[in-house]
Order: structure tokens, then sequence, then C-alpha cells
């Protein structure tokens, strides 16, 4: 019986259209609303789904970030996980954080925890990297089973059905494992009003990247950020033999 | 007396002052055996020598294609039945390509390694950086230097300018973003690398493939995208007889996929292929393409009409 760590992010919600700041510093957040990733709502589903089935024993929900993020937690821990754990990242260091830092942490904590499964999402909405899941695999020598659509516990295997270039593709990995969650692996459950109650009593535990021995330090800097390119105004064609014209006119067609 | 300096005495001249010339490793994309040089073109733009890596159980002719490309140095071949899976090079057994890779990188000296944002890439490059201790920059769609990149963040609702301070930079290239390397001209030697042997970690299983004669979604010059507004899979023939037509590539919306017209690999947008940022499902607004046709009422006369015409003119 195994333990599996699930990973969830504090984004941005996907509804809410983003501005950037005057200054090009970045993306405006302050005031904005914010909800759980929803490829990691996914991932927390998977897991909370395996741990009905009786195949695991324990789901740890695990965000990096500031105080808001146990808001994160706590939805996570709403939907069926057992615990949580807040890694306290503020500031500078918050702000720079990436893929590679986030690896580092989930690499020593699966060590810590001694979990046989982690699952994430595949990406965040928001930096759209796609990385950590690989990240965390690579530096616990793992293998990884990303853009998975399907996952099937066969004893001490996984079988994935994965998403890729061209259709789909099935493997099967030894545990322990990482597993990325993407969009058709499962349809998230809301936390119905009973199950956020008897969250407020699940624990959430504090630590800090330094005691997990993870160095944040970041060497990739974001210089500007810009709006994109603004579409020139579009034509209004009445029938197909115009919008033919116009294509061909255009050297479209 | 003047001497003509080019870049190979420049940099011996400045070696003392550790400057390292630009070396790049491209993994070359191809589709069907047939290349797609993209990330070779990005590579072009970071400047220095490219070498490409191809793994694969028969990789002879993708090889010869890459050998050809302007701009390709060397070629390093590994041919082996580890990597064996339906098409060469882009689906392994086990973790062989990532620890092909790993050991290519201990062998040579590297400053940059790039892929396109493919499956395959998006898969194994933020493995291979992790192992470097380097942060990976996912879907770039510019290069502006040795050092600095341009990438999509919020599904395309922001451009961020990223510099990289690591040693070596790892990057993956959005197709649609860069032009086609030229297939002519270049003249790169081979060299066979002795192939890592299985771990045994991960196996193979099988593969469920949409075979399509039509260009590769995220490298085609046109793409016609269909959503639920088209309401079935039949419907979905008009638009591909009008590619046809056109020579482009289909894609549709996530709707249209979970409603079951067309197969998932079609999918565009955010969580689908990128081919520019989709954020309104029922309109198509591909950013990064050159002209965009919304086409709102009457889809199936329009189309109908379209195929009609063109059908007529050819």
């Amino acid at each position: 019986m195994s333990r599996v760590l699930v990973g969830v992010k504090r984004v941005i919600d996907y509804a809410v259209k983003i501005r950037v700041k005057p200054d090009h510093s970045g993306v405006v957040t302050d005031g904005v609303k914010h909800s759980m990733n929803p490829f990691c709502e996914i991932a927390v589903e998977e897991a909370v789904k395996l741990k009905e089935k009786k195949l695991i024993k324990e789901v740890v929900a695990v965000s990096c970030g500031p105080t808001q993020v146990t808001e994160t937690i706590r939805t996570a821990l709403a939907m069926g996980c057992d615990r949580g754990i807040h890694v306290e990242v503020s500031g500078k260091d918050y702000e720079a954080m990436g893929p590679l830092q986030i690896s580092k942490i989930f690499a020593a904590l699966a060590k810590k925890e001694e979990a046989s499964l982690i699952i994430l999402g595949k990406q965040a909405i928001d930096d759209d990297c796609n990385q950590t899941g690989q990240m965390t695999a690579a530096l616990l020598d793992w293998p990884q089973g990303t853009f998975a659509s399907e996952v099937t516990i066969d004893g001490e295997k996984v079988k994935v059905v994965r998403e890729i270039d061209g259709g789909l593709e099935t493997i099967k990995i030894s545990m322990p494992a990482v597993l990325t969650a993407d969009l058709r692996l499962n349809t998230p459950r809301y936390a119905t009003l009973p199950n956020i109650m008897k969250a407020k009593k699940k624990k959430i535990a504090n630590m800090k990247p330094a005691d997990l021995g993870v160095d944040m330090v970041s060497r990739v800097e974001v210089l500007r950020v810009d709006e994109p390119p603004t579409r020139l105004a579009g034509v209004k064609v009445e029938t197909v033999d115009d919008l033919v014209a116009k294509l061909r006119a255009n050297g479209t067609i | 007396m003047f001497t003509a300096i080019n870049r190979r005495s420049l940099q011996q001249f400045l070696l003392p002052f550790q400057i390292r010339f630009q070396s790049t490793l491209v993994r070359a994309e191809h589709h069907n055996n047939q290349l797609t040089p993209i990330a070779i073109t990005a590579a072009s733009k970071v400047g220095g020598e490219i070498t490409c890596l191809e793994a694969g159980t028969n990789c002879a002719m993708v090889a010869d294609q890459i050998s050809k490309v302007q701009g390709v140095k060397k070629i390093l071949v590994a041919q082996h039945d580890c990597y064996k899976g339906l098409l060469p090079g882009d689906f392994w057994k086990d973790e062989s390509p990532f620890i092909l890779g790993w050991d290519i990188f201990k062998q040579f000296n590297f400053t940059h390694f790039c892929a396109g944002a493919s499956a395959f890439g998006k898969n194994l490059l933020p493995r291979l950086s992790a192992k470097l201790d380097v942060a990976t920059l996912s879907d770039i769609t510019e290069v502006k230097s040795q050092d600095t990149f341009v990438r999509t963040i919020y599904a395309g609702n922001a451009l961020a300018t990223v510099k990289c301070n690591e040693k070596v930079k790892v990057f993956t290239v959005r197709g649609t973003s860069f032009e086609l390397a030229a297939v002519a001209g270049g003249r790169a030697a081979t060299e066979q690398v002795a192939s890592p042997s299985p771990v045994g970690m991960s196996e193979w299983l099988e593969q469920s493939l949409t075979k399509s004669y039509r260009p590769e979604l995220t490298s085609a010059k046109v793409v016609v995208s269909g959503g639920r507004g088209l309401k079935s899979g039949e419907n979905f023939k008009l638009l591909y007889d009008l590619t046809d037509k056109m020579g482009a590539a289909v894609g549709d919306t996530r709707a249209a996929v979970d409603a079951g017209y067309v197969p998932n690999d079609m999918q565009v947008g955010q969580t689908g292929k990128i081919v520019a940022p989709v954020k309104n499902p029922f309109a198509i607004m591909l950013a990064q393409l050159k002209t965009v046709v919304l086409i709102k009422e009457a889809i199936k006369l329009a189309f109908f009409r379209l195929v009609e015409y063109l059908e007529h003119q050819h």
C-alpha cells in the first residue's frame, strides 16, 4: 500500500482576462481571482480515485508559495486528500520560482515521505511550461508517464495511455513513478459542503525549501512582458466569391 | 598588416577570456519520414555550430535528409533496436533516448540544446535539463540572441521576453513560429554513436495513430479549424474536402473533440497542439498565422460552395 504526492498550484482563474502591467514587468495579479490550476484538479481527482479504489493508502497535497496557497491546499483536502504540505516561498523567490526549483522540492519531499507515486498536472495555465513532472522524474531517476489520459495500476507497474502527436500511446512503467495529468484523464469532482467542513480539520504541515535542502536560486530572468501584437481590423465579406477574391488578392490562395 | 578576422580566429583569440563559441545540439523533427526542420532554424538564429542528434531503429533516410539542411555541421546517429516504436526516433521503449542525450552531453561541449515542442521534445528535454541542473524554456517563438528568447504565457495572452543565464540553454521550439530550414546546400558529416543499454523502467506497448497524408498540424502553412458549429463528424468531411483542395492541415477545437466529431490529435488550442493560441472556441483566432478567416453563418453552405468554386478553378 502506498502514498501519493499530488502537486497543486495556485494560478489566476482560467476565466479571468489577464492584463499586462503598464511597466511591462509582469501580469497584474493583485485583486485578481485565483484558483487551483485546472490540470492540478485533474491530478487530485485521479489520486483520490485511486485511493477510493483502495489501490493507494494516502494522498498528500503539496503546494509551494506564500500564505495564500493554503486555500488551494484546503480545496485539495476538500476533494479528498488526506493531509497537506505547504512549502513556504514568498517575495522574490516566489516570483522567480520555476519548474526546476519546484521539481527539486518535490523530489526531496518524495524521498522524505517515501511516496510511490507523484501525480502532477501536465502544465500550469499561467506559465504554460509543461516541465515539472519530467524534471521531478529526472531528479529521482523514476520513470515518467506524461500527458496521461488513462492510468491503470497493475501490481507494481502502472499502465499509462498518453496523448501524443498523432494519437495515443500506451506504456507500462514501474513504480515509483511520476505521472502528469492531461485534460481527458478525468472530470474533477466539486468539493461538497460537508467535505469542505471536514477539510478544515485535516492537517497542513509547514516547511521551507531550506528544510528540504533545496536552493531556490533561479538563473532565468523575465526581462519584460508584452501584450501579443494586435491583429489588424477584420474585413467582412458577404459572399463566398468575395472571400475567394480577397484571399486571392491577399496572396493566401 | 591587417588580417581578416573570421569567427573562428576571433574565438581562438578570445579563448583565454573564456568566451564560449555557440554549439547547439538539435533533435530534428520528422513526420512520416519527412523532415520538418524547424528546431534547426531556431538553432541557426542562436548562431554557431549545429549538430543534430538522431536516434531510432532505422535512421538512414532521415539522417540523409538532415545532412542536406543548410547550417548543420554534423549528425550524431544512434541506431539500435532499443528505440523501437512505429515511427523511427519518435517513440521509445524505455529511457534510452534520455540516457543517450545525457551521454552525448557529457562527451561534447554543447552550449545549447533544442528540439521542436512536440510530444517527444516536451517529454524529453525538461528531463535532460533537470539532470544538467538547468532550466528549460518551453515553446519559444523567437530567438533574440544566444541567451534571450520570447515565449508565450497565459495561453498566448501575453508574451514574455526571457533571459537565460544557465551554462547550457535548453529550449523547445514552437513549430509555427519559424520557417522550415532549407533542405538543400548542406553537407553534414555523420558520426555513429553508441547506444546505451536499456534500463527497463519503462516499456512501450502500443500506439494508435490516425494516419494522415495531410500536412502535420504544427508546421502547416494553412490550418482550417472546425468547431462544434459543424455539428457532426459528417460535416467535418466538408472541412477535409476544402483542405485537400488547399493543401492545408485540419484542426478542431476541444469542444468538437469532446463531442466525438474528430480524434484528439487534431485538437488545437492551449491544451491541444499549440498551433497558435486559441481563446474563443467558436471563432478562430490564430494570432500568429498570417490570415484568419472566420465563417459564422451557414457554415455548411459556405464550405460546400468554396469547395465547388475551387474545384471549378483547378
